[in-house]
């Protein structure tokens, strides 16, 4: 057995080093690893990549590391809710890399399984595709795009073993298994931590292979962005 | 004219039983309320939900379960849950029958734009270019016109482009619209109260007109 606890986010996150590509699960503020970007912010490295579907809000998720000047390149496919992202990006202050959404998704996924490239249909003709390779197949036009990996990757999930094994929970899954693949580090916060041999293997959804670090995550906020009811008729 | 609401009505009409659908965010999202009770399909979430149900009550409310436009939703009976990279399989590999999103402007050969203004709003595209690309079948829920009366159904896309010949129809406050193989809005009916002569003066786009244009039914 190979245990790969760890006490808590700042000891997970300590290594992390100026410049260091990370690669942040969560769709919105779904599924985000809320501990280990506190931890970073405290930590305060600068200098930072990060690969994220989204950017957080103004002061939540991403936002924050945003804020504090912590994040010199954002790769990402929508970045709306961030009035402060959107600032520092018009006034050429961050980098950023926007891509489509199944594009990124995949080449995140392309990372973790050892494939450098692919082609895909997403973003032919459009600015996406400038300087990319394309190529015809089945008398409709691809785009070459390539893997993404990252030096940590920092994920979130419901359910952990010491093992590393995963289990997510709803829409909080999104970018994470992806994630999980392709970090050369990656750290996994979780709800709920048990022994090896707690969780079904059946239900696993990351194998523990893929999961270095994993601790017990505290004081979870899971913050909503849109509160969305039925009215009770 | 429609108000949003009479957009996403037109639109409900077109959805045929056993589709799979994704929804984008605004006027298409509102599209839901308006399927009549007799067709069966089930909504993508390119989140990673196939099943999306109505909003929750507040004591379902669950921070873990939202939709695209990261609204928080309940699951109907027979949902399933999956990664990003499963959800963009289903959307590139040709599985969702029909994407229904909003526009900024749509040319004449189908080109769509709806996630840039240079200089001015930088959003991201979201999932918009894979659906795009994809999708056999593409509605488009839009205004006609902008805010200052200039036309949105043009010759050539003026902002940056989402994808190319991809959207097959147009739904917007003042008519329904298809877009011909051969290129060109056919105009195939207005809404109540808006003359062929009105649509014709806000498309800038190569415009069909047939003899008879009937208004919308609801």
């Amino acid at each position: 057995m190979i245990d790969k606890v760890v006490d808590n986010a700042a000891t997970a996150i300590k290594d992390i080093h100026e410049n260091a590509v990370l690669m942040l699960g969560g769709f919105g503020l779904c599924g985000i690893p809320e501990n280990s970007i506190q931890a970073l912010l405290k930590q305060g490295t600068k200098g930072l990549t990060c690969i994220s579907n989204n950017a957080g809000v103004d002061d939540f998720g991403i936002g924050l590391l945003l804020k504090t000047r912590q994040v010199k390149k954002m790769i990402s496919s929508y970045v709306g809710e961030n009035a402060e992202f959107e600032r520092q990006l018009l006034a050429g202050e961050l980098e950023v890399d926007l891509l489509p959404q199944g594009t990124l998704a995949e080449r995140i996924r392309a990372g973790g399984a050892g494939i450098p490239a692919f082609y895909t249909p997403a973003g032919y003709g459009t600015e996406v595709a400038e300087g990319k390779e394309t190529r015809e197949f089945n008398g409709k036009m691809h785009l070459l795009e390539s893997w993404l990996l990252a030096d940590y990757s920092l994920v979130k999930a419901w359910k952990g073993d010491t093992e590393g094994n995963l289990i997510y929970k709803g829409t909080a899954r999104n970018f994470n298994p992806m994630m999980a693949a392709a970090g050369k580090i990656t750290i996994a916060e979780v709800e709920e931590l048990v022994p090896a041999g707690e969780l079904d293997p059946n239900t696993i959804h990351t194998p523990g292979i893929y999961v270095q670090r994993i601790f017990q995550g505290k004081a979870y906020e899971k913050r909503i962005e849109q509160r969305t009811v039925s009215s009770p008729s | 004219m429609l108000d949003k609401i009479g957009i996403a009505k037109r639109i409900a009409k077109e959805i045929k039983d056993g589709s799979y659908i994704n929804l984008g965010i605004g006027i298409p999202t509102l599209v839901a309320n308006y399927i009549p009770e007799k067709i069966n399909v089930v909504l993508q979430s390119e989140n990673g939900l196939l099943g999306i149900g109505p909003f929750p009550s507040e004591e379902q409310v669950d921070a873990d379960l939202i939709n695209a436009g990261k609204q928080t939703v309940s699951m109907t009976p027979g949902s399933a849950l999956f990664s990003s990279a499963e959800s963009f399989a289903m959307i590139r590999g040709g599985h969702v029958d029909l994407t229904i999103l909003g526009a900024m402007e749509v040319s004449e050969n189908g080109d769509l734009a709806n996630w840039k203004i240079p200089g001015k709003m930088v959003k991201g595209m979201g999932g918009a270019m894979d659906l795009v690309a994809s999708a056999d079948n593409i509605i488009v829920a839009m205004q006609h016109t902008s805010r200052s009366g200039d036309s949105k159904l043009l010759k050539k896309c003026s902002l940056p482009i989402t994808g190319l010949s991809c959207v097959k129809k147009i739904v917007t406050n003042m008519a329904v619209l298809d877009i011909l193989p051969t290129g060109g809005f056919q105009l195939l009916e207005r809404a109540p109260g808006v003359s062929v002569d009105d649509i014709k003066a806000a498309t800038q786009g190569k415009l069909h007109v047939p003899d008879n244009v009937p208004e919308m039914t609801f």
